[in-house]
């Protein structure tokens, strides 16, 4: 349809006017069509009237249908109420109902009245080159020059490089405003909110975890810092996944002082872009950032496997306290989440830092 | 019987009904499969009593299936071979998940075994047979009671945050599921029944970890139960639900139902008239 | 009707004593537009936007930009008692407690969906039919700038109801902002005010997305509008159509009321779509909390593409001297961005630089010919769908069960081999489709009569093709080559001197000639071809 649409001087092509490779036809077919209308102005043809009568009535239906809608969709805004979820999809069903058959009774409307009862187009524009004739553009050069002269901007430096001079600060303020954005980031990145001693509790049910409860292998549990379950700064970079192994599992990736009875625990933020990678095969032992795949082994020390992370996954030191819940033993050694500039290759720092301690 | 369970069961895990025609069938499905098991062991009072206890009866007809439908793969005494993991201390809530989801017997070893029709000597008697056979091996989680997995005795906004917590990442927000890795993947909630995701959590079967009662309570999974089957029976309010998975079906309507109407009604708007009939 | 009714006739007349509005409206009231149908499609991004505004203007009057943690106490059950932003249990609010609330803020997201795809097929259209080319470049530039900030656009309004998934999508936009080299831990502190999430991002987002970037789209579309109004829309070639003239119907009335029709189509679209396609449920998703995430969370679909690039990049980082490159988040994030929206945006003067062709154009080329850079953009697109399919591979592992990380895997070598057999095939195709052209035009179309001559044979009919069809076909236009030949004292030609003049030449001659050219001979080069377009006798069969 698209390449046949263009208006031709001549619809009846398709019956042979002219055989290739035979002899001639003579003009039996060829025909050459007499003027179908009286036409006023060149390029508009003017609709057969009966034809036009006819469609009038097509209009004027859909443009009835539109009104009927159009008053249908006030009267659901007055009959149907909302406030749960059943009303509110009876609302959206009515009120969005009317409204798109009106508007569809009236574009098409519009569409079946500029089609057959407007006249058919092909007027003929001419175009002019985009670019002003040389005239023109010799008497605004000439224009801008005097100008320019005029207003002593060229002749009196002084005045212009000073001028310049006092641009540059103004134009620098905008700039300058927009510092107290925000603080500066200084070492805050490196550190989370956990310290020795601080409780690790269930997200969700704000419960503290004694370690002999978690005894199940295979078992993982999404973990906050106890005192900031509803600090959304501090979750994220302090969330944890705890992994319940039975001890023989873990390897030597796994920091094995800072697990309690085969309970390791892994900062829960991807180092990737920072989501969080809470997906955890417990026959595989992958945790999978669902975000973008980034796979760790769980039981070696959250190494990557697999994805676009370059990095494991962190692991927090735990313990127990008196009572035997679990609690940390300090706060992470290294940066978690997402790789940034500042931060180097805290790993090895961490690890060197870990032999001198030993 | 069971079949009949199962199959109003898929009916309410569409989702375009009444919440209350949903609650009523989820009450009649309950009712069903409950009574199913209560009519099943005709000499005590409650289905759950015998798998606990073990009955010997039950122990006996569910050693036979077993040496039937399963033997074949975990060993004749549930040792486990090459094929399949040994099934000592899984416990009865395992083989009812398991089996009355009808993932087991597996047809064929695959990275995962699905969810399938039930074969036709699965029935609640013998699920519970079969369950008092293997609890009666070494012990392991027993089956929740009726009450323990009534959705309507939970509060689905807890559960409904202990979900995010720790269901979401792997089955979806709406439980629609996903993949995992090696041609694994999390199933599709929605088919599921309340016992059945009560039971996978204290089981941990395949892939799926384990989250056991005395960090997740009963009460607590009873609440992310209700949240489960309140959200996949209630309606969608803006219309279709595309799945509910959002952006991806939403971009593909986009692309495939709004820029095709749209091209659709450009081509009606500048078609030039070829008919040679309106002269 | 003979006269102007009087009351128009009154305001009129009022009017031009005070703007003088009679002479542009002489000029332009019966100002020609050519027709056709994908000229319209730019239209739809346009009709999206006017409805994005009124419906984005509803939404503000309930929506509250605050990261203000409230206990939610509304209508939908299974969040009761929950902790959640302002932002967020707003949204809800306007989903289930104000009348129509759900049916505009649906409309509003369905709109913004076809904003971008509408901006992209209309993009389309005018690369591969090269209007582009002088003296449209300008204009050029503005859609390349539009169709960014729709992705901002897009970006900051998708995360403003604060719920899991979006909130998903700040994370990751967040972990990007923090990978930039030097800078990427200020801007983010800028951005977030302090650490992530902090408090303050989604107000911020709020004033950009309802304040600042609407108010330069609405600018740059105005420019966009203005520019295509005084430089007259290109036109498809066709009978009595020249580089020099303009067919088609009259602004008023009939132009005028196709455009409105049209607008009501997108609205009706877009309605239609709010009504019976539930988008963006929130309810469902949750309350954001940066500890939890779903299984199968994307962007919406003008994202997906940058989504993508990150799932396929493998792990590399650079650690030296204390600092961090973190590759596998920079290149994903900024390369694919980079070669699109750079590609595009310097696509018409490198052609310009190729083929030295300053001359205006105002015929639209069919893309077949010229089929270089109709393959150029085939393999931009596969590039581009790669990309986005890959923003979604977890779906297609869960649902046609094929693993992850092979479609990763897959991913990875697609996106360097799918665009390279892109360009391939479409190059064949088009030449293909040439030559279908060319055998038309000399060998007609087949009529379907079978005849016999007079000693015996049996023929088949062929007849002309119809004269507009045919006049459609010969608008092809040759693409000009810069001369590249030594002349006589082997001194290459001005312009192609030098290593880069050498390539400019090689190039030239790739990227414009014709291996088909109408008269049927074909191959002969670029010499021979300035007779063809003009050769318009209907060819007898050889």
């Amino acid at each position: 349809m698209t390449e046949n649409e263009l208006p031709g001087p001549d619809d009846e092509a398709r019956v042979p006017r002219r055989v290739i490779g035979t002899p001639a036809q003579g003009t039996a077919v060829l025909g050459t069509r007499p003027a179908t209308a009286e036409v006023e102005t060149p390029g508009v043809t003017l609709p057969d009237p009966a034809d036009a009568r006819k469609a009038e009535r097509t209009v004027t239906l859909l443009f009835f249908i539109a009104f009927l809608a159009g008053i249908a969709f006030i009267a659901s805004y007055v009959i149907f109420q909302v406030g749960d979820i059943d009303s509110t999809g009876v609302s959206n069903a009515a009120l969005g109902g009317s409204l798109t058959v009106a508007l569809l009774a009236l574009s098409a409307g519009v569409v079946v009245w500029v089609r057959r009862i407007m006249p058919k187009y092909n007027i003929v524009q001419e175009r002019h080159e985009m670019r002003s004739d040389g005239d023109t553009r010799e008497y605004v050069g000439k224009t801008f020059v005097a100008g320019a002269n005029e207003s002593g901007f060229v002749k009196h430096k002084m005045m212009r490089r000073t001028l310049l001079l006092a641009a540059a600060p103004l134009g620098l303020a905008p700039l300058v405003l927009l510092k107290d954005l925000g603080p500066l980031p200084g070492t805050s990145l490196r550190h989370t909110v956990w310290k020795k001693g601080m409780k690790l509790v269930v997200e969700g049910t704000g419960q503290p975890i004694l370690a002999s409860d978690f005894d199940s292998p295979g078992g993982i549990l999404s973990v906050v810092p106890e005192g900031y379950e509803h600090d959304l700064n501090a979750l994220a970079k302090a969330t944890l996944i705890l992994i319940k192994f039975r001890p023989e599992d873990l390897k030597a990736g796994t920091i094995k002082n800072w697990t309690y009875d085969g309970i390791v625990a892994y900062s829960k933020i991807c180092t990737h872009v920072g989501c969080p990678a809470a997906l955890y095969e417990q026959t595989t032992h992958h945790i999978l950032c669902p975000c973008h795949q980034s796979t760790f082994d769980a039981t070696d020390g959250a190494k990557v496997i697999f994805g676009p992370a370059a990095r494991p996954l962190p692991q927090l030191p735990i313990g127990v306290d008196g009572q035997g819940y679990l609690i940390a033993q300090a706060d992470f050694d290294v940066p978690v989440g997402p790789s940034f500039w500042e931060r180097g290759d805290a790993e090895a720092d961490a690890r060197e830092a870990r032999g001198n301690q030993s | 019987m069971i079949g009949t369970g199962i199959s109003v069961n898929s009916i309410t895990a569409r989702r375009r009904r009444h919440p209350l025609a949903r609650l009523a069938v989820v009450a009649l499905a309950l009712g069903l499969l409950g009574g199913g098991y209560a009519a099943a062991a005709p000499s005590d009072s409650t289905a759950d009593a015998a798998v606990a206890s073990g009955k010997a009866d039950d122990v006996a007809e569910g050693k036979s299936l077993f040496v039937a439908h399963c033997a074949s793969c975990h060993g004749l005494n549930a040792e486990g071979t090459s094929m399949a993991p040994p099934l000592v201390g899984v416990g009865a809530a395992s083989v009812d998940f398991q089996v009355s989801s009808g993932r087991m017997p597996a047809a064929d070893p695959a990275a995962q075994v699905p969810r399938k029709p039930l074969a036709e000597w699965v029935t609640p008697e013998a699920i519970n047979q079969l369950a008092a056979y293997v609890q009666s091996l070494g012990g392991g989680p027993t089956r929740p009671t009726a009450d323990m997995v009534d959705p309507s005795k939970g509060d689905p906004a807890k559960g409904g945050e202990l979900f995010r917590a720790n269901c979401i990442q792997c089955h979806n927000f709406v439980g629609a599921g996903g993949g995992l890795t090696y041609g694994k993947y999390a199933p599709n909630l929605n088919p599921a029944t309340p016992e059945q995701i009560y039971e996978a959590m204290i089981t941990g079967p395949q892939a799926m970890p384990v989250f056991n009662d005395s960090i997740i309570t009963p009460e607590q999974k009873r609440d992310m139960i209700a949240y489960i089957t309140q959200v996949r029976g209630q309606t969608d309010p803006g219309g279709f639900g595309l799945g509910r998975i959002g952006p991806v079906t939403e971009g593909l309507v986009a692309w495939i139902a709004g820029i095709s109407f749209m091209s659709l009604a450009a081509i009606w708007i500048t078609a030039k008239k070829r008919k040679r009939t309106s002269k | 009707m003979n006269e102007t009714p009087k009351p128009i006739a009154g305001t009129a007349s009022y009017l031009d004593d005070r703007l003088g509005a009679g002479s542009f409206l002489k000029r332009n009231l019966r100002k020609v537009f050519p027709d056709h149908w994908s000229f319209l499609l730019g239209e739809i991004a346009l009709y999206s936007f006017i409805i994005l505004l009124l419906t984005g203007t509803f939404l503000t009057f309930w929506f509250k930009p605050s990261m203000q943690h409230v206990i939610y106490d509304g209508s939908y059950q299974p969040l009761v008692g929950v902790g959640m932003s302002e932002a967020y249990a707003s949204t809800l609010h306007i989903s289930f407690e104000v009348r129509g609330g759900l049916l505009i803020r649906q409309m509003h997201h369905w709109a913004a969906l076809l904003f971008v795809a509408g901006m992209t097929v209309h993009m389309l259209r005018v690369f591969f039919t090269g209007a582009y080319r002088k003296p449209r470049e300008l204009n050029w530039i503005i859609g390349v700038l539009l169709l960014t900030l729709a992705l901002a656009e897009g970006l900051t309004g998708y995360s403003l109801p604060d719920d899991l998934l979006s909130g998903a999508g700040l994370r990751i936009t967040e972990g990007v902002a923090i990978s930039i080299p030097v800078v990427g831990t200020y801007i983010t502190f800028f951005l977030f005010g302090g650490e992530y999430p902090g408090e303050d991002v989604i107000s911020r987002f709020y004033s950009l997305h309802i304040l600042l970037i609407p108010g330069i789209l609405l600018a740059l579309i105005s420019a966009h509008m203005v520019l295509m109004w005084v430089q007259k829309h290109t036109q498809m070639p066709g009978p009595g159509r020249t580089e020099h003239n303009v067919v088609g119907a009259p602004f008023y009335p009939a132009f005028m009321a196709k455009a409105g029709a049209y607008f009501l189509f997108t609205f009706a679209c877009i309605a239609g779509l709010g009504t019976f396609a539930q988008i963006n449920p929130i309810w469902l998703f949750g309350p954001y909390t940066p500890a939890d995430i779903s299984a199968g969370s994307q962007p919406d679909w003008y994202m997906g593409f940058l989504e993508g690039a990150l799932r396929l990049m493998p792990s590399w980082e650079i650690n030296f001297l204390d600092h961090t490159v973190p590759l596998s988040v920079l290149i994903p994030a900024l390369v694919p961005m980079g070669i699109i929206m750079t590609g595009l945006a310097v696509y018409p003067f490198a052609e310009q630089w190729i083929t030295g062709d300053r001359r205006e154009h105002h015929l639209a080329d069919r893309p077949r010919n010229a089929p270089v850079r109709t393959a150029i953009g085939m393999s931009g697109v596969t590039f581009y769908g790669i990309l986005w399919l890959m923003g979604a591979n977890d779906w297609i592992s869960a649902y046609f069960h094929i693993g992850l990380y092979e479609t990763t895997i897959i991913g990875r070598f697609a996106i360097f081999i799918g665009p390279a057999i892109a360009y391939w095939v479409t190059y064949r195709i088009c030449l293909g489709l040439q030559r279908r052209d060319q055998d038309i035009l000399s060998h007609g179309v087949e009529s379907g009569v079978i005849k016999r001559l007079p000693h015996g044979e049996y023929i088949e009919v062929h007849v002309p093709p119809a004269e507009d069809i045919a006049e459609h076909m010969r608008g092809k236009k040759e693409i000009p080559i810069v001369p590249g030949d030594e002349d006589k004292d082997g001194i290459p030609p001005k312009g192609v001197r030098g290593p880069i003049g050498k390539l400019r030449a090689k190039a030239s001659k790739f990227y414009g000639t014709d291996h088909v050219p109408l008269d049927g001979h074909g191959h002969d080069g670029h010499d021979e071809h300035a007779a063809v377009g003009a050769s318009d006798k209907p060819r007898e069969l050889h």
